[in-house]
């Protein structure tokens, strides 16, 4: 059979990670004490799909590992074992390794054994401690005592002709059982049908197996669970101890137990440790920009029905071409201004589909502040509004970061500890929210906390230490909150391994700027602070002001405009008769001809005759002089570096409603060149090598 | 995904040098036949106006819109340092799948114009004496001989390499 099994195994990692997501947030649910079964029984449900799936794709690795993980919640869900704050620390730590094992696979990369084995030895641990930790007698008793009766266990598996046509593997759920326990096993033949008569699709073998296991009877049926239906199971205990081995079994069960004493301490530390390497699956997460995406069915069908109004509308276009005379001009126009909105409805639905909502971006951070609270010992619930935002999913994948150092310095800085909440009156549990909401045409995510508030004197002393500022500068306060993103800033007082490092900030802002968006922050002090980014909602689409430099066209993105003007000759100063600035109210601003700097020939060459646009670009304000302003409109990008290169300037391009090219100006880009002439130095090595 | 897809180019064009030699689509420029494999044209069309890339190259003339794709346009006169003309009637754009450091690319150059298209079969190359003039020999991958005339067959990888257009070389400069 020549059935590709890799392109179902990219399917099954993909699923399998979604459910590890499930695992995680319903384990952080446990966490906060609402233990009910039906929480459980999800969590069991997750695991033994990727238990199973990775049985089926020969990732033994995983289903091994998933297997202890099922053995524990089996039993919790049994309630043979109560949840532990450290159960859950374990389960938590297990789905990191298995979303590591799932990543190893995913890239081909090579597993952290050694990880692996020690959460594996703490389950194997815990596995077998339990039962004789306090306040469980009961059910333990209960346990033992099966022990010592049910030992084996006879199954009676008769399946039905039909379930092999289920996908089912009699063989796969054999080698489950064998591990068990030692297995006899039987199969009656009986049934056979003669030659003529046997179909090859049907099963006509049954079983009877005699498995010497201390298992649970739950145990025995969840390696036939997935044929439930499709077979007649009947488990029966053999109760008496004839077989030496079962005992054997017992012994040596009885024997690991007194080592799992010492084992015991371990399990209390570990999970810290852990937590901490945790945090080290961010860095590996991000090299996964999947290229998948799941799309709800609800957005498919709107675009099959917008393609299929736009298939009538086009063929009613074209009757009309057939026999067109000036009467039917009218309707002619209908027909066109039909096709407009088709085409317009349609991009807006394809576009729709890289939507996701900003959940994705958000689930992280309940697992992560979990970890934080336990590291710093402090007290803080999370309230996350908006999760149904959407946003494109290129930006999703890029805000990530961000957004993750921003949680986390308002974790670190932001939210003081429960001692000194208390001091000042406050509540001991500080509260960090998310919130995600649309407007305009931008999507707005706010992180704020109700922490101390940023220290506007710390700031200015920590910037005029670094030279940032000089000390007899005075700044307004919104200038003093900027600094935070300035490189190599940081009011840490000491450096933790979560934040203080001094980069970040200036990072943080860089990669929001590449996205197109900016971030602000407001802050009271002793009340908390904000950190609000304003995100364009796709990185796919622009709004752009068209210009005009003499017969070329050219988009600035609207973002980066501060105001447009004419130009008013007597705010005009010559540098050295060479470089010009332009006196706008208080500021002198440098102009940059933009036919010089791209090398064109302009309308006019003298700055009255011609427009400036004043625009904004990594922290500099420049005055464009351009011929004329054209429409502002969205536009397209497209990228130039898909079949040439970057271009110093440009940051893409975009094709214009009649069919031409148009080129976007990267804004700080031109700022860059025009402050260091580097194009000066293209244009001379261009010189030189035609005149050498 | 798009690993595969290059092999799979590859092997076609593998293929066709297998079988039955190459199949060479030929222009004209500046009185010479020069040919390039023709399972890297995608399509041949009439010159146009192009959008000027600023701070690029001479020989960059520009890109143009193939149905929603930005495609550069590479004069061939300029960038083998030859005298520019007129664009004429004849001027054509040949757009050709390039490959480089494992990308595949869309480029288009301007020739005089299209001359023909020859089965050449591998005996009939040669490989390319050392010109030390016009063009560097890295662009020729073979001469071949079609009945009385010679075309030069141009390795269009090394010759639309990104970063060999990035800076004019000393090709121009001999030549003048």
């Amino acid at each position: 059979m020549a059935i590709d099994m890799e392109q179902f195994k990219v399917t099954y990692i993909e699923e399998s990670l979604e459910g590890l997501d499930i695992m995680e947030s319903s384990l952080l649910g446990l966490d906060s004490g609402t233990a009910d079964n039906e929480t459980i029984n999800t969590i069991f449900r997750a695991a033994h799909s990727i238990k199973g799936g990775g049985a089926t794709f020969g990732l033994s690795s995983v289903s091994e590992f998933t297997h202890s993980v099922e053995t524990l919640l089996d039993q919790i869900r049994n309630e043979e074992r109560t949840i532990t704050s450290e159960i859950v620390a374990l389960l938590l730590t297990s789905v990191d390794v298995i979303r590591d094992l799932l990543a190893a696979e995913q890239h081909n990369e090579n597993i952290d054994e050694e990880r692996i084995e020690a959460v594996k030895k703490q389950f194997d641990a815990l596995l077998e401690s339990d039962t004789t930790s306090p306040g469980q007698t009961s059910s333990q008793e209960i346990k033992a005592e099966s022990n010592q009766e049910q030992n084996a266990w006879l199954i009676d598996f008769r399946p039905h002709p039909d379930m092999l046509a289920t996908g089912n593997d009699v063989v796969r759920m054999f080698r489950e059982l064998t591990e068990l326990g030692k297995c006899d096993i039987n199969v009656d033949t009986n049934n056979i049908p003669a030659l003529e008569d046997l179909n090859i699709e049907d099963c006509s073998l049954s079983w009877i197996v005699t498995l010497y296991s201390t298992c649970t009877k739950q145990q025995v049926e969840e390696v036939f669970v997935w044929v439930e239906d499709d077979c007649d199971l009947i488990i029966s205990p053999l109760t008496q101890n004839e077989s030496e081995s079962s005992i054997e079994n017992f012994e040596a069960i009885k024997s690991e137990k007194g080592k799992t004493k010492e084992i015991g301490p371990e399990l209390v530390t570990k999970p810290i440790d852990r937590r901490n390497s945790g945090d080290r699956r961010t860095p590996t997460k991000n090299k996964t920009e999947s290229s998948s995406i799941r799309v709800d069915i609800d957005k498919i069908d709107a675009l099959i029905n917008m393609v299929g109004e736009l298939v009538i509308t086009q063929s009613m276009l074209s009757q009309m071409g057939e026999d067109l005379n000036i009467d039917r001009l009218e309707k002619l126009k209908d027909g066109l201004g039909q096709l407009e909105r088709n085409t317009r409805e349609l991009q807006e639905s394809v576009m729709r589909i890289r939507m996701i909502p900003i959940s994705f971006a958000f689930n992280r951070f309940p697992r992560m502040i979990h970890d934080m609270c336990s590291n710093f010992g402090k007290k803080v619930e999370l309230k996350v509004s908006g999760e149904s935002t959407e946003l494109d999913k290129t930006v999703m994948e890029k805000i990530g970061d961000p957004l993750v150092h921003l949680v986390r310095n308002s974790m670190d800085h932001g939210i003081e500890l429960p001692e000194t909440r208390a001091k000042l009156g406050k509540p001991e549990t500080g509260t960090l929210s998310l919130n995600a909401f649309h407007q305009g045409g931008n999507i707005v995510i706010e992180i704020s906390d109700d922490g101390a508030g940023l220290n506007k004197e710390k700031i200015r002393k920590k910037a005029i230490e670094n030279g940032l500022i000089d000390e007899s500068e005075e700044l307004p306060d919104s200038k003093i909150y900027e600094l935070l993103f300035q490189p190599g800033f940081s009011t840490a007082e000491k450096v933790t391994d979560v934040s203080g490092r001094g980069v970040g900030m200036d990072v943080v802002k860089k990669n929001i700027q590449a996205l197109g968006g900016v971030v602000e922050v407001s802050t009271v002090a002793g009340q908390g602070t904000t950190f609000s980014i304003r995100l364009p909602l796709t990185l796919a689409i622009l709004d752009g002001q068209l210009i005009r430099v003499g017969e070329q066209t050219y988009i600035v993105p609207l973002i980066s405009i501060i105001e447009s003007l004419q130009i008013e000759k007597n705010s005009i100063n010559s540098v050295a008769g060479k470089a010009d600035l332009y006196k706008l109210r208080d500021e002198y601003i440098p102009v940059i001809r933009l036919y010089e700097a791209f090398d064109i020939q302009p309308d006019s060459r003298s700055l009255e005759n011609g427009l400036l646009v004043v625009v904004e670009g990594d922290g500099h304000k420049a005055g464009l002089f351009v011929d004329d302003l054209l429409a502002q409109q969205q536009v397209v990008i497209k990228s130039l570096e898909t079949n040439y290169k970057k271009v110093e300037g440009l940051s893409g391009a975009t094709i214009l409603g009649d069919g031409r090219v148009a080129l976007i100006v990267d804004v700080a880009g031109v700022i860059r060149v025009s402050q260091h002439g580097s194009n000066q130095n293209i244009n001379s090595i261009h010189d030189n090598g035609v005149a050498a | 995904m798009e690993a595969a897809q290059q092999i799979d180019v590859n092997s076609q064009v593998n293929a066709g040098v297998e079988d039955q030699g190459d199949q060479l689509l030929t222009f004209i420029l500046a009185g010479e036949e020069y040919g390039v494999d023709i399972l890297r044209v995608q399509e041949i069309k009439g010159w146009d106006t192009v959008t000027p890339i600023p701070n690029t190259p001479e020989h960059i003339r520009g890109v143009i819109n193939l149905r929603g794709t930005i495609v550069p346009i590479i004069d061939l006169r300029m960038r083998f340092g030859l005298e520019t003309i007129e664009y004429g009637a004849t001027t054509v754009v040949i757009v050709l799948k390039v490959i480089s450091n494992n990308k595949s690319r869309i480029m288009g150059i301007v020739v005089d114009g299209v001359s023909d298209v020859y089965n050449i079969s591998k005996d009939a190359m040669k490989p390319p004496p050392d010109f030390g003039s016009v063009i560097s020999i890295d662009f020729v991958s073979g001469l071949a001989t079609v009945g009385e005339t010679m075309v030069i067959v141009l390795d269009i990888d090394h010759l639309l390499n990104s970063e060999d257009m990035a800076v004019v070389e000393s090709v121009g400069g001999e030549g003048a």
